[in-house]
């Protein structure tokens, strides 16, 4: 216990002493959460618009007129033929175009009908696949304001109509700030748990100091303590400091209880710091260690659901999430944030993330040797 | 000197693969002895210590330091030794007295001793007004002299000293032979390895390795008598140049 107090002295003294960690623990956090969430958003806005009005009629116009005034286009060029305005995809100005026929309006009086061509760039799939959705959604409400218009609707409309109204739970506005903070929390926990102790283990040995204490009668699990215990408590404070940006800044405080992420958070830091101290019993330098996380934390952040969702994955990727901790974390934060789900919704997460806790710890704890 | 043993060794052997780092090495040291322990690069000498110190799990043979077994006891062997390796081991982002509270700590000091000790050692060093300074604000030589103090803080039976003097001025290395041999009159046994032979003519006795094996051992002036040498620097060249390992 004695010697336990001493290296817990000497950690805290370090870390105090070196700037470096310092503004890692207070930048890093207060950085990403201000700038990313504001740039990472899955609405696309702002997509360039090619069209070629073969019509140039009074509905033309106004569908053109329609569609530019949604905020989702900015019309780009506004060609005589196909070819011109393809020569602007071509050249990456455009990213969508719109074809309306000579007969357009002609058609639209006529026969209540007529057709429409768009084509998109799909080098950006998602843009032009959005792009082409929010298009049409344009064009279909254009369609509707058109009817009403002509037809006076009977009392029972011989015309059966389908309506969709949708409400989105838990983020009613579709916030993706809501969706995206606590995803970000919990990559800054895991580089703060993992990246951090790594690191620190890694230059006792570069410098030479871990052999000086090889040869003290220190306990390997004394030794292990004291480096887990002070970047344990440094991940907790990086998350209060998180949570209270996510506040200021985003107005986000969870729905659930604090007391459920902090217990899950605890449990999870001891996994991801048995990580630490597993990459360090295999790295002999720090830029081994850097190399080596780097590596980790990206499958980890590609594989956590933070960007893209799991269910969407393949099966042999949904399969490799069971194993990364991030995904864990990532939903149970937003669950607990978002849903207000409570200790008992996330037992399951806990429990394993408990499993990754033992198994990460037994296994650094196994390979770390005070005798070669 | 008496003639209590604190270090044998019989056979001592390391191998790294088909490499044999250190041949079936056999010696004894006694107490309050300082013990010069010599060789070119490569020859072994940091291996052999490594294995005492209860580093390195030797590949044959037997030993015991301070009457424990390397390889049963290397938990209680290294509550009895002080180690400085070649590299210089106090932590830098600490102060001097930090570091001896640290290190005096984790051999299970009290916090009397602890203070009592820090205060004598400062005073020996004439540190007193660098005690609270970072170490990494230290110049070398005063480096190497705590790193020595600190090593011998928790009053070990022996200490290892690798190389202890490399890069080390003169002043400053005579300064440090003087803080061996009040060490070595306070009880220390003192093994220390070096590639300095006017300090081997310090030691009370110093074995010559070459290629992994023993190849003389015995006091300064008689190795120099069986070799017909002028100095130990002649001892040494006529024993390292029959060697056939290189440089490493």
């Amino acid at each position: 216990m004695r010697t336990l107090k001493f290296l817990l002295q000497k950690e805290f003294r370090q870390i105090f002493r070196d700037p470096s960690i310092i503004r890692l623990i207070f930048i890093m956090p207060v950085m990403q959460l201000m700038i990313l969430p504001w740039a990472a958003d899955y609405e696309m806005k702002n997509i360039k618009l090619g069209v070629i009005d073969h019509d140039h009629s009074d509905y033309s116009r106004k569908l053109i007129s329609t569609i530019t005034a949604s905020g989702y286009f900015i019309l780009n060029d506004y060609a005589a033929t196909f070819n011109q305005s393809f020569s602007e995809i071509e050249k990456d100005h455009s990213d969508i175009i719109l074809e309306i026929p000579a007969s357009f309006e002609k058609n639209l009086v006529k026969q209540s009908e007529a057709t429409l061509f768009i084509a998109g760039n799909a080098i950006n799939g998602v843009k032009a696949n959005l792009g082409s959705l929010y298009l049409r959604t344009i064009i279909n409400d254009f369609n509707q304001t058109v009817r009403m218009d002509w037809i006076q609707v009977p009392r029972f409309s011989p015309e059966t109509q389908v309506e969709v109204r949708s409400s989105n739970w838990f983020n009613p506005l579709m916030n993706y700030k809501y969706f995206m903070v606590p995803g970000i929390l919990v990559i800054l926990l895991t580089m703060v748990g993992s990246n951090l102790t790594a690191m620190n283990i890694v230059k006792e040995k570069e410098i030479g100091t871990i052999e000086q204490i090889n040869v003290t009668p220190i306990k390997k699990y004394h030794f292990i303590l004291g480096k887990l215990i002070p970047f344990w408590i440094l991940g907790l404070f990086v998350l209060t400091l998180g949570f209270i940006i996510a506040r200021l800044v985003y107005g986000i405080s969870p729905l659930g209880s604090f007391v459920t992420i902090y217990i899950f958070a605890g449990v999870y830091l001891l996994a991801v710091l048995g990580l630490g101290l597993l990459i360090s019993t295999y790295a002999a330098t720090q830029q081994q260690a850097m190399l080596i996380s780097f590596f980790i934390m990206m499958i980890f952040i590609l594989l956590g659901g933070l960007y893209t969702s799991i269910d969407s994955m393949p099966e042999w990727a949904k399969w490799i999430t069971r194993f990364n901790p991030v995904s864990y974390f990532i939903e149970v934060m937003r669950m607990v944030v978002l849903k207000g789900s409570s200790l008992y919704d996330i037992r399951k997460q806990l429990l394993v993330m408990g499993v990754f806790a033992v198994v990460l710890n037994g296994w650094a704890v196994v390979s770390y040797r005070k005798r070669s | 000197m008496t003639n209590e043993k604190i270090i044998t060794a019989d056979k001592l052997s390391k191998r790294f693969g088909d490499f044999v780092a250190v041949n079936e090495i056999s010696f004894e040291v006694c107490r309050g002895e300082i013990f010069g322990f010599l060789g070119a690069n490569g020859a072994g000498k940091t291996t052999a210590m490594r294995m005492l110190c209860g580093l390195s799990l030797p590949s044959s043979g037997e030993a015991t330091v301070a009457g424990f077994d390397v390889y049963r006891e290397n938990e209680k062997i290294k509550k009895s030794i002080g180690y400085m390796s070649q590299k210089f081991s106090l932590y830098e982002d600490l102060t001097v007295k930090e570091n001896m509270r640290f290190y005096g700590g984790i051999y299970g000091k009290s916090d009397a001793f602890i203070k009592q000790k820090t205060a004598s050692v400062l005073e020996q060093l004439h540190l007193q007004k660098e005690a609270n300074k970072l170490v990494r604000s230290l110049p070398l030589g005063w480096k190497q002299k705590l790193a020595f103090s600190v090593a011998i803080f928790h009053e070990p039976v022996i200490v290892f000293l690798d190389e202890p003097t490399g890069g080390v001025d003169p002043v400053t290395r005579r300064e440090f032979w003087h803080m061996i041999y009040q060490a070595a009159e306070n009880g220390i046994t003192i093994f220390v390895t070096t590639h300095y032979m006017d300090e081997a003519e310090y030691c009370n006795r110093v074995s010559i390795m070459v290629d992994g094996n023993i190849e003389a051992l015995d006091t300064p002036s008689a190795l120099k008598q069986i070799y017909q040498s002028a100095s130990m620097d002649e001892v040494f060249l006529k024993l390292a140049r029959k060697a056939t390992r290189a440089d490493g």
